[in-house]
């Protein structure tokens, strides 16, 4: 098998940590930022940062029907934070351009502004035993998922890291910490 | 469940890279400015340049302008106060504001002491000039730094100037053998524990953001390639003769900034920039950069 490689999404946003995540787990990682970066990447990672300054670049630069496409003909993608919200079908009170292709309704900005942001420990027993540390940062929440898709880990209820095949999305930022094992779970999707 | 970490402070300042942060002054502004793509806005009662054209005392924008932009955007949004005004700081804080800017851009209310920002929930940006003033700025608990730039000119030459002199003394610092650290970080004005956590990391430990001067496409792009991580930009759009356009497109040069031929599409007709003004006229008691200690 030819030598892998990880796209991450890099119009704006944290997309250096999760380049350094990848890179720490020895695959390679390009950062993606035309239509032609996405030759010849094996998954996409889409990075927390702004949804809608991610949304309206992609628009813009005709890079959100290819990068659909790809998702839905098997390709694995992994969206925190931001990233989750340009995933998901249905965007609260919005109608930012999306890729949609997560039957899911998420809700932006869901514990509230910057000061109510907060870190915490969650159990994810399919990524590993010991919790895994999470940092929620002005965050979103699912308030519905479709039958395809599997809770991963919850928050008062509510879902916060889901899988439906191929997509895997949490509303928190694993590449703000040392703990690599989110990173790896995704890698493990491309062999599969 | 842990709240106001400094991982938590400095982890909205990374998910802002690569993006710009637009000053605003009414809500239809701030509607431009995330039509446009900004990352996050800076509410104002006024932008720089109009700051120095009124004279006076410039102080924190009247709540009511603040809480009326909060509620039009969803992207976060900053607020200014007056350097070491912490009743001002915790006011924005209580309304729940998502970055305080210590900004010198308003007049001081405090000639030597700035801010504790350690002690606060809300996450803070301050300006720098160079490598100590960004050091202790962190050390007092910025957990965002940006050049300070000469703001309402339009003129780059300043924070070109700021960005290469803290990039150049980071080389310089990353290069010293450890037991030169010490003098170097008496030299600079620096605490030593910063100054050895930027040298073992190789880079400043928050993001750096350019400030102060942006006004094209070409300018926000010339800040990335001398290592900034994003850009602030302030008069430079809403005293132009498009601000919907121009703001566009800055946003689009900050993420391209390496792809000169789609730099030169993005600067096409983008109506007429701010006129600004040479620095050397400016009184140097009226320079903005100069204050902050």
């Amino acid at each position: 098998m030819a030598a892998r490689c990880v796209g991450v999404l890099a119009l704006q946003g944290a997309f250096r940590e999760h380049v350094s995540a990848v890179s720490r787990l020895g695959v390679a990682a390009r950062e993606v930022r035309q239509l032609k970066d996405m030759d010849g990447i094996d998954a996409m990672i889409i990075p927390g940062g702004e949804s809608t300054t991610m949304g309206k670049l992609l628009n813009e630069w005709h890079m959100l029907e290819p990068l659909r496409e790809r998702i839905m003909q098997g390709m694995p993608v992994y969206g925190s934070c931001a990233g989750l919200i340009l995933l998901c079908r249905t965007i609260e009170n919005s109608d930012q351009p999306r890729l949609g292709v997560l039957d899911a309704t998420v809700r932006r900005n869901a514990f509230g502004r910057q000061v109510d942001s907060f870190e915490t420990e969650l159990s994810m027993p399919e990524v590993g035993p010991d919790p895994v540390p999470a940092v929620f940062i002005r965050a979103p929440v699912l308030i519905s998922v479709g039958p395809e898709v599997r809770v991963l880990a919850e928050v008062k209820g509510q879902a916060v890291a889901v899988r439906q095949n191929n997509i895997l999305g949490t509303s928190f930022h694993p590449e703000l910490t040392p703990d690599t094992r989110l990173h790896s779970y995704f890698l493990n999707m491309l062999g599969q | 469940m842990e709240q106001g970490t400094i991982r938590l402070k400095t982890g909205l300042a990374e998910m802002l890279k690569g993006g710009v942060i637009m000053d605003v002054t009414t809500p239809e502004q701030a509607k431009i400015a995330e039509e446009a793509g900004a990352c996050a806005v800076m509410a104002l009662e006024r932008v720089p340049a109009d700051i120095r054209a009124a004279g006076g005392v410039a102080r924190m924008a009247d709540p009511t302008i603040v809480k009326k932009i909060m509620e039009v955007a969803t992207i976060p949004v900053m607020a200014k106060a007056r350097i070491g005004h912490f009743v001002e700081a915790r006011i924005l804080e209580a309304m729940g504001v998502d970055y305080i800017d210590e900004s010198e851009v308003l007049t001081p209310a405090d000639d030597k002491y700035h801010i504790d920002k350690r002690d606060f929930t809300v996450p803070f940006v301050c300006g720098c000039r160079n490598l100590g003033e960004a050091l202790r700025r962190i050390a007092e608990g910025a957990a965002m730094i940006r050049t300070k730039g000469e703001p309402g000119t339009g003129n780059v030459v300043e924070a070109v100037r700021h960005c290469r002199q803290v990039m150049n003394e980071v080389r310089v610092l990353c290069g010293l053998p450890e037991a030169e650290v010490a003098n170097f970080a008496k030299e600079i004005g620096a605490p030593l524990e910063v100054c050895l956590l930027v040298r073992k990391e190789g880079r400043l430990p928050v993001v750096n953001f350019a400030a102060g001067g942006i006004a094209t496409p070409a300018d926000a792009a010339l800040m990335m390639h001398l290592g900034c991580d994003g850009v602030f930009v302030g008069s430079g759009i809403f005293k132009s003769g498009d601000p919907a356009r121009r703001a566009k497109a800055i946003v689009q040069a900050v993420t391209n900034y390496k792809d000169f031929a789609m730099l030169a599409e993005i600067s096409r007709d983008l109506g007429e920039p701010m006129v600004g003004i040479e620095i050397s006229t400016i009184p140097s008691g009226e320079r903005m950069q100069e204050r902050g200690w």
